[in-house]
């Protein structure tokens, strides 16, 4: 049996072929080395995310995310429910609080949930990956698995919104949370601390329906890292990576800049630390190929 | 009677009232003390300029401008950050009333029409509901399609690059567009988030007539 064990809730764009489906590989292989068991949440559906606010309404968004309770809850008893994505987690999260606090709420949840033939007795908890990192395996048995430092790499802990904001990691600060920072250090890498930009927004959805109100502020996140002499960034969350990294060539024209800086996910560097594969830390899922990884992660490993 | 005539007419010379009992967290307004710190932590608002901040949202919500408010374009640039939520010395869930005033004015067909968040919004919730699952290629597809097919191109290719970058990295698939990822039970999801709607109207339908 594994140590430690959830109901896995992956989320849209974690699928094959989606925008985030190098952050998936690289949790999978991160989670064996580990020994964290996750099983997937049987026909999940999507969180309906923050952006979905114009259609969704109040309930509509809740019952969508207590369908996922609810199967969980039916197939996965007991177990603590975990998203890698923010968003997804952000979604779940913001559900439970709500239905917790209204019974009303729950009892329209329960009512609309019966068309689907579901019920909700428990809530569940609702986790990130990386509150399942800090807060249940802790620093010091995730180093413990370290058998190629990164060393004398320099990476930029990029935050973002959703994983810090409104409900973040518990005891970090909103405004300077330190975790990445350490999670950089445990693999052998150089963090910086006084990255500025770390809970700066990416714009989110906004990269989508207003490109150059979002890639504003990405270009900030992005010449902050490099000002810091940082030689990729790295992200907790799917959007975060993908606005940051993949349209540094459109704000390189718009701006005249030359960005073109890896952005990574933390179970990326902690695959290649772990003395995984390029292939294990999914480094070809990269649009920006982060060269100093795939050389460290073809080096052998010194056990 | 339109849906918009008809809660003017009951709301007259109360909007905050009106946003009160229509608008989710709306019972929130009347908290503001108007210090500004969510307009001053808004990424949009700082580099861009909302034509209404939130704080004066909040001030115009309580002087009735009830058509302002509700033809703004303003709550549309909210990223979801949070930050202004973390801020407020009151505590006010603002990113959620931004959200919440938004979807009323999209509710009552009162919102800027072409505004592109609010367009990307709704093709958002409709993409990731329809299949129970979000398809990102369609997505893409319908935002770039927008203003029409001519215009559908250029934005397609303008997004050449990127798209491309996505394909080769094995994050984009062009299968996407004849299937793709779905949940098994889409009739269940369907069923239950009609008779969700259908509590939500009835609630909110109650309210007015109380």
């Amino acid at each position: 049996m594994a140590k430690h064990e959830y109901a896995f809730y992956p989320g849209c764009s974690s699928q094959k072929g989606a925008s985030a489906s190098n952050y998936l590989t690289s949790v999978e292989s991160m989670c064996k080395t580990l020994d964290v068991k996750l099983t997937e949440i049987p026909d999940w559906n999507c969180c309906g995310a923050s952006i979905g606010y114009a259609e969704a309404g109040e309930l509509p968004r809740h019952v969508l995310n207590a369908r996922n309770f609810a199967l969980s809850e039916q197939h996965l008893p007991g177990q603590e429910i975990v998203a890698t994505c923010a968003a997804c987690w952000l979604g779940a999260r913001e559900t439970r609080e709500r239905l917790t606090h209204s019974d009303t709420l729950m009892s329209d949840t329960r009512e609309a949930l019966k068309e689907a033939g579901l019920t909700i007795n428990e809530m569940p908890n609702i986790r990130h990956m990386v509150e399942v990192l800090i807060e249940d395996l802790g620093f010091d048995e995730m180093a413990k698995h370290v058998v190629r430092p990164l060393e004398g790499v320099k990476i930029a802990g990029y935050v973002g919104c959703q994983t810090n904001r409104p409900f973040g990691v518990a005891g970090e600060s909103f405004e300077n949370p330190v975790y990445l920072d350490k999670m950089v250090e445990m693999v052998g890498a150089e963090s910086i601390p006084e990255y500025e930009q770390k809970v700066t927004c990416c714009g989110g959805a906004l990269a989508f329906s207003e490109p150059e109100k979002a890639q504003a502020q990405i270009k900030d996140i992005v010449e902050s890292a490099y000002d810091h002499g940082a030689e990729m960034i790295v992200t907790p969350c799917p959007l975060c990576q993908a606005n940051v990294e993949i349209y540094q060539g459109q704000i390189n024209k718009r701006y005249g800049t030359k960005f073109d800086i890896p952005v990574m996910y933390y179970s990326q560097l902690m695959v290649v630390a772990y003395g995984g594969s390029a292939k294990d830390a999914a480094l070809n899922g990269q649009v920006i190929k982060a060269r100093r990884l795939e050389e460290i992660a073809a080096k052998p490993v010194k056990r | 009677m339109s849906a918009n005539t008809a809660v003017a007419e009951k709301y007259r010379n109360n909007f905050l009232k009106e946003i009160e009992e229509q608008v989710e967290m709306g019972d929130w307004v009347k908290m503001c003390m108007q210090c500004g710190v969510c307009s001053g932590s808004c990424p949009t608002n700082f580099q861009s300029a909302w034509e209404h901040p939130p704080q004066e949202l909040f001030m115009m919500i309580r002087a009735g401008k009830r058509e302002e408010v509700l033809t703004s374009s303003s709550m549309w640039n909210c990223t979801s950050c949070y930050n202004c939520i973390v801020r407020c010395p009151r505590k006010l869930p603002i990113t959620h009333i931004m959200h919440g005033i938004a979807e009323y004015a999209h509710r009552l067909g009162m919102a800027p029409k072409m505004q592109a968040t609010r367009f990307f919004s709704g093709l958002f919730w409709k993409n990731a509901t329809k299949t129970g699952r979000v398809n990102e290629l369609k997505l893409s597809m319908g935002l770039y399609f927008k203003d029409g097919f001519v215009q559908g191109i250029k934005n397609g290719m303008a997004m050449q690059a990127v798209a491309l970058g996505l394909v080769k990295a094995g994050r984009l698939n062009v299968m996407e567009l004849l299937g793709g990822h779905k949940c098994k039970d889409q009739k269940g999801i369907q069923a239950m988030l009609a008779k969700a709607y259908e509590i939500e109207r009835t609630r909110k339908t109650a309210k007015l007539a109380g």
